[in-house]
């Protein structure tokens, strides 16, 4: 290295350039197993395997809540009043604007299934709480409607629907 | 501190920081411009390999550490835990379990560079004293972390050793308790391991920053033994000794990844895959490997505090080597009396290893304390007499002079290698044999296993039929609680389809609850549902069998061994065999015999087994021919059953087998590659200073 060989400094630079590159490679293909091992391992994404749910016994104007990935999820029977208060909404005007009718199964209306986590900073809201008789979260005080969605308070969006389905009329996989 | 260097960062932002904390400048005066003897042979680059594997062991410590539970009811299915469910999970243990023989390979490699090199010989007495300190740090370190599985030697060697202190008059039964934290190894023990094992690695690497500091001081010692006098004596540390350390860690990794990839258990002890039992101690506890020489010099001394003290002074004499040896030539290259006893020396501490490795009996005995005597004749006569009446060979002038010479000092390195080698493959080998032969059970016959050997895979159709013979014959008895539904669709095993499994986990019923009513209920199984226990407890278990435990069967292919024999476990570890687990359940399954030979007496209730150790098996001949139908037109005989069965636990003990040797075979390929660009990096970048 005192003094460069002016014979070849290509054919050394080439090497080093090389070795370089495959250490980097390799640097690369070790970190990617220490990353990975954070990742939800098998047994968590097993446990996270959809759920079924049996509506029978939850009566109109009832709801419960049930857990799917650590998650509470409300599943309410809503009346015929909770139903219209919903639909009778200028859209437009909603701070996250959904339509009641984008938010539960088609033929099943009266079923309003929503990921139970208020999108401003994650408590849970009260069920039948607040001025639209929807929910209301205490922590900083987000008022959700029938249809889950935000109409006063710090919140930016409507509560989420998790992904589920209809297996008869009385039974649902979330997930 | 450091050598000369008058380093002014270009950069305007690092020139902003040097004045404030001259950082860049240290670094660059510690390890780029730093003079390293320009002699140094590759018995040098141990010290960059240990701090490589410091490094890796801290990383894949603290990562397993994210998943591991230090509680004892939870602590060893947390392991199973990682190498099954956690992504790269069975990478990252082994990469730690078989990086900790790799530490002690290369620290011992180390040791044994700085004794024969002289290089606790003034002025690096500290330095020397300060690589005690590590060494006896990572033997707690190594130890602590070994218990933290809780397996069946975890358990037992954590009591035998803890136990060690009470031999310390009067207060030793005290201070053992305190260890513990209780009456005896348990929770509270396993806890505050967890947390010293987490700890003391940093306290390793601040020592080691200190032992660092200590050889900057002095410098480094070389092969001649004489320091540097001249500029022409030394070359920068980078890129000299930094491509050719980069290129003996490669080499390393490539020693270290055979192990990982190929043969993660040789060095480990089958029993460990049993879970800790209380009630039963193994017949024979081994610690690991590392410390079987210690172990031999512990029990060679007849009384209990005198085998005590004999194994710390045996680590603690070493403490003492600059003022033991004060001989004027460092390097025993000159030393020709010094060289051989050095040799003899390196022996007697594998020899020594070994018979750590075999039961406390008869000649046995006798070997070691002759080879304990030896171990302390060397530090406390051998190599102070030497001081005195040696007649040393002539040393060279400078190093200079030591580079130009001619004379097969390059030879000699190859040869030491060679011998090295062959002698740490042999230490290894011999220590991580079973000790099982005492019991007079035959050695099972080596089956061919489709899924042995650096490519092997499983059968699909194999592990099929082995699962159907699980569930219709051994199932009644045993459970297999580490399995889950989910796991018979995983890539690697049976190769069900999802739909297929979720169809096999619907047949078997689970218990679940309680309900709103506060009752347990019955329920078809899920895929996310562990195989189901024939029996609600162990006592169940046992009142049904006869009061035997049959074991639960997860890991029964790891959890069994038989000791192969020198040199055969020598060849093992070219062939990469590790299946002496499936050809002893192989073994004992079609190993029963009607009738018990001639003399030899059966207990009431047993059974006899040609391969079970003691030949009296609680559990009657499971298998007969045509007990299970195979569709796919496969023999149904006991053999072929033996053979299915077996493969199929086989997997259910090591799931990933056939991605860990996938995996290894791009990292070999990977790391001869490298191996080799660094080689040639290295020859270039030295050529113009030989």
């Amino acid at each position: 290295m005192t003094t460069a060989s002016s014979a070849d400094p290509t054919r050394r630079d080439f090497l080093y350039v090389a070795t370089g590159a495959v250490a980097a490679v390799g640097a690369a293909a070790v970190a990617w197993p220490l990353i990975s091992q954070l990742n939800p391992d098998a047994s968590t994404i097993a446990a996270g395997a959809p759920i079924e749910v049996d509506l029978t016994p939850i009566a109109e104007g009832q709801d419960i809540k049930v857990f799917w990935r650590g998650k509470p999820i409300f599943i309410s029977h809503r009346t015929k009043k909770q139903i219209d208060d919903a639909r009778n909404v200028n859209v437009t005007s909603l701070p996250d604007p959904e339509s009641d009718q984008a938010r539960v199964k088609e033929g099943h209306d009266q079923w309003l299934v929503v990921i139970g986590i208020c999108t401003h900073l994650g408590c849970i809201p009260i069920a039948h709480e607040g001025a639209y008789d929807g929910f209301f979260c205490p922590c900083h005080g987000s008022v959700y409607d029938t249809s889950g969605r935000i109409r006063q308070g710090p919140a930016p969006a409507n509560l989420p629907v998790p992904p589920y389905a209809f297996l008869s009329d009385t039974k649902i996989k979330i997930g | 501190m450091s050598g000369p260097s008058t380093y002014q960062p270009q950069n305007k932002a690092m020139n902003w920081i040097e004045r404030r904390l001259p950082i860049f400048g240290f670094m660059h005066a510690s390890f780029v411009a730093y003079p390293t003897p320009r002699n140094l042979n590759y018995w040098w680059t141990f010290g960059a390999i240990l701090s490589f594997m410091l490094a890796a062991q801290i990383v894949t410590g603290v990562i397993l550490a994210m998943h591991y539970t230090p509680h004892v009811d939870m602590a060893f299915n947390s392991v199973e835990h990682i190498v099954r469910d956690v992504n790269y999970g069975w990478l990252l243990r082994y990469l730690h379990s078989n990086g900790a023989s790799m530490f002690f390979i290369a620290v011992y490699i180390h040791m044994f560079r700085g004794i024969y090199y002289g290089s606790y010989k003034e002025p690096r007495e500290v330095l020397w004293i300060l690589g005690v300190i590590i060494y006896l740090l990572m033997m707690a370190t190594g130890f602590m972390g070994y218990v933290l599985p809780w397996g069946q030697m975890s358990f037992w060697g954590a009591t035998v050793i803890t136990n060690l202190f009470s031999a310390i008059p009067f207060v030793g039964e005290s201070i053992v308790t305190l260890l513990w934290g209780g009456y005896s190894v348990g929770n509270p023990t396993l806890n505050r391991f967890f947390s010293l094992h987490y700890l003391l690695p940093f306290v390793i690497a601040g020592v080691v920053v200190l032992h660092i500091w200590a050889l900057h001081v002095a410098g480094q010692n070389n092969p001649a033994g004489v320091e540097p006098k001249t500029e022409k004596d030394t070359v920068p540390f980078t890129p000299y000794a930094t491509m050719k350390d980069a290129f003996g860690i490669s080499c390393f990794l490539i020693f270290f990844a055979w192990f990982v990839f190929y043969l993660p258990n040789f060095l480990g002890e089958a029993d460990n895959y049993i879970q800790a039992n209380p009630g039963v101690t193994p017949p024979h506890i081994v610690p690991e490997w590392y410390y079987l020489p210690f172990y031999a010099i512990l029990r060679s001394i007849p009384s209990k505090l005198g085998g005590v003290v004999a194994m710390f002074s045996a680590i603690l004499v070493l403490a003492f080597l600059p003022w033991l040896d004060n001989a004027k030539v460092r390097s025993s290259r000159y030393r020709p009396l010094a060289k051989q006893f050095f040799w003899i020396f390196v022996v007697v501490c594998i020899l020594l290893g070994w018979l750590g490795s075999k039961p406390a009996e008869g000649g046995y005995i006798i070997a070691a304390r002759i080879l304990t005597f030896c171990y302390f004749a060397y530090f406390l006569l051998v190599l102070p007499i030497l001081g005195r009446i040696e007649k040393t060979r002539a040393v060279p002038n400078s190093i200079a002079d030591d580079v130009l010479a001619k004379t097969g000092s390059r030879k000699t390195p190859m040869v030491s290698t060679a011998i090295a080698l062959l002698a740490a493959v042999s230490l290894l080998a011999m220590g991580a044999q079973e000790t099982k032969a005492a019991e007079g059970a035959a050695q099972p016959p080596a089956v061919k296993w489709s899924f042995s050997g650096p490519f092997g895979t499983f059968d699909r159709g194999q592990l099929q039929r082995g699962y159907k013979v699980y569930k219709e014959v051994c199932a009644t008895c045993h459970s297999m609680e580490l399995l889950h539904y989910r796991n018979l669709a995983e890539p690697g095993g049976p190769g069900f389809s999802t739909a297929q499994a979720q169809a096999v986990a619907a047949e078997a019923t689970v218990k679940d609850g309680p309900n709103d009513e506060g009752e347990m209920f019955d329920r078809p199984g899920r895929l996310a549902d562990r195989f189901p226990s024939p029996f609600p407890n162990e006592q169940a278990a046992r009142a049904a069998n006869g009061g035997a435990h049959p074991p639960d069967l997860s890991l029964i292919a790891k959890a069994r061994s038989y000791a192969r024999g020198f040199p055969q476990v020598i060849f093992d570890f070219f062939t990469q065999y590790q299946e002496q687990g499936p050809d002893y359940v192989h073994a004992v399954l079609v190993g029963y015999q009607d009738t018990p030979p001639a003399g030899f007496d059966l207990p009431e209730g047993s059974y006899y087994n040609t391969y079970f150790p003691g030949h009296a098996i609680k559990m009657p001949k499971p298998l007969s021919d045509d007990q299970v139908t195979y569709d796919d037109g496969s023999p149904q005989t006991v053999d072929q059953y033996a053979r299915d069965v077996t493969a199929f636990l086989m997997w259910a003990a090591e799931p990933h087998m056939e991605a860990r040797k996938r995996l290894g075979f791009q990292v070999m390929i990977f790391l001869i590659v490298l191996t080799g660009l660094l080689y040639f990096t290295k020859r270039k970048v030295w050529a113009d200073a030989h």
